[in-house]
């Protein structure tokens, strides 16, 4: 067949677009089903699986030496550094009082015991985060069994998450923090300066079938289970009991529950 | 040519620049990078089963992307296991694998590390497994 | 063009060398942040934004002024706006430029910064912030540098640069429009979760845009033989004035809603930056020399007499600027983290490094802008004018 130049070019064009586009596409997809396929990563078979993990954490049940045996075992299992001032401070969980945890709850008229009640807080990993709604980069995102994790290695320290987070769950490194830890734990990292970090519901003791540290000390105060197993504890305690979630009227859905 | 001295002077100084890398290094030692895989937890293995992950062939080659890969699956995907091209299986994690049998940091990464000058910042994080100073001549 | 900007006399590359010094102090410091961290900054746990980020954020909405200038002239063909708008467009690069060194020196990890392009995340509104706002220095760029060159010839721009002219011209609100999503789309900071932050950001970039052009025409007109037209510094005027009236109608219907309907969340941070709150009062003498500014401003501005005096003019102009920079620069941002979302006050002020920094970034932008204004007002120096002043006539 007779073809002029210009026709020529033009499918030359839109050929070398669809075999680079084409190959591009295989690439990125392709290519990682055919390893998925080969079956060289696996979860070991002894990792605890869920649709939605989440916490309910009994606040009778609590006082304050258990929950400073749950922030001790937390800070120590991951190298939490122990920053004295408190504009630095870096902290997973910690406990703060009753009025200011559920800001809003309180009146004139409440007692001083109850405003004051020590409530132990943490990353709520909500279902609808607005952490991971903001993140440039992924490094915070949400895993399919509800965690929302942090990836160390992506993070640029835009501290984006800082701001979107209502609940205050998030710290940020501003110096390095390996003169801050006194007693290294040899088999989880650290973090280096200019990264966020925050609570990741112990997701290396859950990969190997371990329930988080927390709830392992919390001597039965701390209940962790799959909110989407209508037979797990978490749902049953949550239906026999009167139970709060900070903020909810901010529509992020919080997954650590409050029995009081 | 016009201005030729400053020419010739540019000319002059740019070849010496250029030439440091070799008028500096004259009267030093050639040094070649010597990992060494002597460590007590590697002599501990039978001789049969001193082996890595993989290939020294395909971890000469390869441990870069197969760290990074190990990286995102293990934080991405919260997959843990590996299965080499043997189908021996291992834990995905540079501290509590690698560096269990590797335990001599010094002697073995930094060897050609420090030779091609590539500061990996793995280590900012990962924690290094503590060396004797006094054996690793530090 | 760039080697008009090699000529100069004495005072030109003192300027130059004085901002020399300081953008090498600001490097010296940012070296030093490099090393320790962000810890040699006031921002806390609690106030994880501060100087750099509302700097960027102020500047993100002069940036975007250019099209107070640009617009009527490429768009309505307001002929008296013929001879600034690249002098517009030559700010907005400057600007630009500053706000992307202002978030590369407020990030952690700065090295991984492309990581933003490596892992495209399109509910991010960062992710857009960082494409709107290279794609605005290169439109910027490109149309500038396109059209003075035509000028230097004496001829009327080519006509590929029309498009490009009028994206450009819808590019502009939307720098700042995603600037302003970023505050306000987050649930847990009650000074910012409002649907006006965007118009509030377009005002007052259209009010301190114009009002530092202002001031830079007349500086222009004082150093070199370039005459920006009385009249184009008029209406420049007069666009400050009016949406510096709307600017501070909308921060009137911020404190209405707030006030009105009582709730402590929303109060709160105005009491802050006011008042005070808890005994913490760091702001509080920032927000009142904010408003006096603003008075100054809007006295001058509004007073036909003091509008047209060009001396009352340029006290005018930069006191609207210098007040909306405080407002945008400091207070916004800051006012946004405090109370902390367990309603406990942290409070913040810059430390001496981070100052430096942040003069060594502002430095690096006016250096840029010298050199930009140089060349524009070389070759509008030599360009000749018909008798009434707009078009350009070949001699």
């Amino acid at each position: 067949m007779i073809i002029d130049r210009r026709k020529f070019l033009k499918i030359l064009g839109v050929s070398a677009f669809i075999g680079i586009g084409g190959w591009s596409t295989f690439e990125v997809i392709g290519r990682g089903q055919i390893e998925a396929f080969a079956e060289k990563y696996r979860k070991v078979p002894e990792a605890l699986q869920a649709k939605r993990w989440a916490m309910v954490i009994d606040l009778k049940k609590l006082d304050e030496k258990i929950m400073n045996e749950c922030i001790k075992v937390c800070h120590k299992l991951h190298n939490v550094p122990d920053i004295p001032n408190p504009k630095e401070e870096i902290k997973w969980i910690w406990i703060d009082d009753f009025e200011h945890s559920f800001p809003g709850f309180e009146h004139e008229y409440m007692s001083h015991e109850i405003k004051e009640k020590p409530v132990l807080v943490l990353c709520n990993h909500c279902d609808n985060p607005a952490c991971v709604r903001v993140c440039p980069t992924k490094a915070t995102f949400k895993r399919k069994d509800g965690i929302v994790m942090m990836d160390m290695h992506r993070c640029i320290g835009c501290r984006f998450c800082m701001a979107a987070c209502p609940f205050g769950a998030r710290s940020f490194n501003w110096k390095d923090p390996r003169q801050y830890i006194k007693e290294e734990n040899k088999e989880f990292p650290t973090r280096m300066k200019g990264v966020v970090e925050k609570c990741t519901f112990c997701y290396e003791r859950i990969d190997r079938g371990l329930p988080p540290a927390c709830v392992e000390v919390s001597q039965g105060a701390i209940i962790f289970g799959d909110l989407a197993d209508p037979n797990s504890e978490v749902r049953k305690v949550l239906s026999e009991n009167f139970s709060i979630r900070r903020k909810p009227a901010l529509g992020t859905e919080p997954s650590v529950y409050y029995l009081l | 040519m016009y201005d030729g001295w400053k020419i010739i002077l540019g000319l002059l100084v740019f070849v010496a620049f250029v030439t440091l890398p070799f008028t500096l290094s004259t009267g030093k030692e050639y040094v070649k990078a010597d990992p060494k895989i002597d460590t007590p937890e590697i002599q501990k293995l039978p001789e049969s089963e001193r082996k890595c992950v993989e290939s020294k062939e395909f971890m000469r080659k390869e441990h870069m992307k197969m760290l990074i890969d190990w990286r995102d699956t293990v934080v991405r995907e919260g997959k843990t296991l590996y299965v080499n091209t043997e189908g021996k299986s291992f834990n995905m994690s540079l501290q509590n694998t690698c560096m269990q049998c590797h335990s001599n940091k010094s002697k073995f990464c930094d060897e050609c590390h420090n030779y091609l000058a590539v500061k990996p910042y793995c280590w900012d994080c990962h924690i290094e497994p503590k060396e004797d100073k006094k054996e690793a001549g530090l | 063009m760039l080697e008009l900007a090699l000529k100069g006399k004495p005072r030109y590359w003192l300027w130059l060398i004085f901002l020399g010094v300081l953008i090498t102090t600001g490097f010296i410091s940012y070296l030093y942040q490099l090393k320790i961290g962000l810890g040699i900054t006031g921002m806390s746990r609690d106030v994880s934004w501060g100087l750099y980020i509302g700097q960027f954020t102020f500047l993100v909405g002069v940036a975007a002024s250019a099209v107070t200038v640009v617009l009527p002239y490429y768009l309505h063909n307001y002929k008296k706006y013929g001879r600034i708008a690249v002098i517009g467009e030559f700010l907005a690069i400057p600007s630009v430029l500053m706000c992307m060194l202002f978030i590369f020196v407020d990030l952690g990890q700065p090295m991984r910064v492309l990581n933003v392009l490596l892992h495209p995340t399109p509910n991010s509104v960062m992710f857009y912030d960082m494409i709107v706002l290279s794609g605005y220095l290169i439109l910027n760029l490109l149309c500038g540098w396109v059209i003075l060159m035509a000028e230097r010839k004496a001829a009327p721009p080519p006509k590929w640069i029309k498009p490009f002219i009028y994206i450009a011209i819808c590019w502009a609100p939307s720098i700042h429009i995603v600037t302003a999503f970023l505050y306000q789309g987050l649930p847990g900071r009650e000074y910012w979760i409002t649907a006006i932050m965007a118009a509030k950001f377009l005002s007052s970039a259209f009010a301190s845009g114009p009002a530092l052009l202002v001031v830079l025409c007349l500086i222009v007109r004082k150093f070199t033989n370039f005459d920006p037209g009385k009249e184009a510094i008029q209406t420049l005027a007069k666009t400050a004035t009016y949406f510096l009236l709307v600017t501070i109608a909308f921060y009137g219907f911020e404190v209405f809603t707030a006030f009105y309907s009582s709730i402590p969340g929303h109060m709160a941070p105005i009491k802050y930056l006011f008042a005070g709150l808890e005994g913490h009062t760091k702001l509080v003498p920032v927000m009142s020399i904010c408003v006096f500014l603003a008075a100054i401003g809007v006295i001058i501005l509004v007073t036909p007499p003091l509008r047209k005096w060009e001396v009352t003019l340029a006290i005018g102009a930069a006191a609207t600027f210098i007040c909306l920079w405080l407002e945008k620069g400091i207070s916004l941002v800051v006012g946004g983290f405090i109370p902390n979302p367990f309603e406990r006050v942290f409070e913040y002020w810059p430390t001496l490094p981070e100052t430096l920094i942040a003069l060594g970034v502002w430095s690096v932008g006016f250096f840029v802008l010298t050199i930009l204004y140089k060349i524009a007002a070389t070759v509008k120096e030599k360009a000749v004018f018909d008798k009434y002043g707009e078009k350009q006539i070949k001699t």
